[in-house]
């Protein structure tokens, strides 16, 4: 057997845990069990530590189950793991026995967005006074960056209280889903990520202005879907939170 | 012995759980070692501290995701990454390992066993000649900790990396904890692999604590590589028999898995020292 049919053997065998012993191999299969263990227990760690919330939600024995068939569906396709567990809410939401909380997906949606802000590349945040100078007949007209680490995440469950009672409370508050969604936005504008309330249909926006959009037009379509949505309270929000890279300064 | 700007004192495995406390305390420790792999995103709290810590100690980057002993073409994406970490943080020291970890596109996370062949050889020598060639440096490459062996084993694994050595120019890591645990998984006496070892290509040591797995095994108790906890007596043992011939050497302690507070790990390291003050 040459080595790249060994290996294929063996990257079998470790991932599927009733396969033999391949051939050439002299052990038994605990052996084997070493590799199997070592890569389920590290990736699920992996899991575990970038889903914190959605683990305590479920509990261990669900997360652990659930993290052992994501892994077998989705492993990681290169070195970095830092970029493993990406496609976690998509799985999440097909997944049919965690379909009585329809609220997981875009909880990990939104622990997935801490953990890439964490990583995301530095740069300095716009500040506010830049909005302050503008002249307010030409601010329609404005183009404003996203900060590289700002995502803004809607859903239709109050994500960003269950998050919080999740993340910082000993005994979790009860969180009422009719209470409605929420809007919430995801920077680390210097070291620290931060976890903060926007206002509905703040993600139509930020994603129209991360697509080129003006504000006058990204605010048309948050408006869209969510008549009330008001361009200078979303913006002053969005500025005080740090969310914004810089202006453009051609479109000034 | 190989050239490095590593000097030949002990250092540790950096942990984020031990930021706070070597900014604090700024130990006299002699390096740093990191996974390159846990410094491949953009910005943010890890690059902060890792160029914290570059400015006031040296630093090793030790890879465990390059596949060296893979069948397919090494991931130069994954390369390229290094590369750009090489030239960022002008590490002392680049090691690898002498084990693969992907197939085709999936990556398995752990260091996967190969047979000692002239075959393996010249494939792992090749691809340790592409990593030189990028990175522009005399790489490590370290032995493993093995569960399984393989029937068409050729030679020894001394003799595979003794050879590896001399046809790529690289040098070897010794892990004196993965010969106990092979050692002691295969039935094979850990002190004659250390008296055996080519001293001449060792640039780096390093030391860690392994578990016991009572499986369902004929040969009885499984050593397991788990880097979770201190270093056993009889790996302490091994590694001042090693000194005792090689002379001060880099040494690193790993500790990866239920890592204890600071002042512990440091300790280990302090241990490691003073058995390198000896010689």
């Amino acid at each position: 057997m040459d080595t790249d049919a060994l290996q294929r053997a063996i990257a079998r065998a470790i991932t599927d845990p009733d396969a033999a012993l391949p051939p050439g191999l002299i052990g038994s299969p605990a052996r084997l069990n070493v590799h199997r263990n070592n890569i389920a227990a590290s990736l699920t760690a992996v899991l575990a530590a970038r889903y914190p919330v959605i683990r305590r939600l479920v509990g261990d024995d669900f997360f652990g189950a659930a993290a052992g068939t994501f892994i077998a569906c989705h492993p990681p396709q290169n070195p970095a793991l830092m970029e493993f567990g990406g496609a976690f809410s998509v799985f999440l939401a097909a997944l049919e026995q965690a379909a009585s909380h329809p609220y997981l997906p875009d909880i990990a949606r939104l622990e997935w967005a801490r953990h890439t802000a964490f990583h995301a590349a530095d740069a300095e945040p716009a500040d506010l006074s830049i909005i302050a100078r503008l002249d307010p007949d030409r601010m329609p007209l404005l183009r404003l960056s996203m900060h590289p680490s700002a995502a803004v995440i809607g859903s239709s469950f109050p994500i960003l209280s269950i998050w919080r009672t999740n993340s910082f409370d000993a005994t979790v508050k009860p969180i009422a889903l009719e209470a409605g969604g929420e809007t919430v936005l995801i920077v680390r504008p210097h070291l620290d990520v931060v976890t903060a309330i926007m206002p509905t249909a703040s993600d139509r926006f930020t994603a129209a202005l991360a697509g080129g959009a003006t504000l006058g037009d990204a605010a048309q379509a948050a408006a869209a879907h969510a008549p009330d949505f008001d361009l200078a309270t979303a913006l002053a929000e969005l500025f005080r939170r740090q969310a914004f890279a810089a202006i453009i300064p051609s479109t000034i | 012995m190989i050239a490095s700007s590593i000097p030949p004192r002990a250092g540790v495995g950096l942990k984020p759980e031990h930021y706070a406390a070597i900014m604090a305390e700024q130990p006299d420790i002699g390096w740093f070692e990191v996974h390159p792999e846990h410094y491949m995103g953009a910005g943010g709290l890890p690059h902060h501290m890792l160029s914290r810590i570059r400015r006031d100690y040296p630093l090793s980057l030790h890879g465990v995701g390059m596949s060296i002993g893979g069948a397919g073409p090494l991931d130069r994406d994954h390369l390229d990454r290094i590369a750009a970490l090489v030239r960022r943080y002008e590490p002392g020291l680049f090691s690898e390992h002498l084990a693969w970890s992907s197939h085709e596109s999936t990556y398995l996370n752990d260091l996967l066993p190969l047979p000692y062949t002239a075959e393996t050889l010249s494939l792992v020598a090749f691809h340790v000649d592409e990593v030189q060639e990028v990175l522009n440096e005399r790489i490590c490459i370290e032995n493993p900790s093995t569960y399984v062996r393989f029937a068409q084993d050729e030679m020894s694994e001394i003799d595979f990396l003794a050879n590896l050595a001399r046809r790529t120019g690289c040098g070897l890591l010794l892990d004196v904890n993965n010969v106990y645990v092979s050692a002691a998984n295969h039935g094979f006496d850990p002190r004659a692999y250390v008296d055996d070892f080519p001293v001449e290509h060792v640039g780096e040591i390093h030391l860690a604590g392994h578990a016991r797995l009572d499986a369902d095994d004929p040969a009885g108790p499984l050593l397991i590589d788990a880097h979770d906890r201190a270093v056993h007596a009889e790996v302490w043992e091994l590694y001042n028999r090693f000194v005792k011939r090689a002379g001060a050497r880099p040494t690193l302690v790993e500790w990866d898995n239920d890592i204890p507070v600071w002042s512990v790990l440091f300790g280990e390291a302090q241990e490691a020292e003073s058995i390198l003050n000896g010689y």
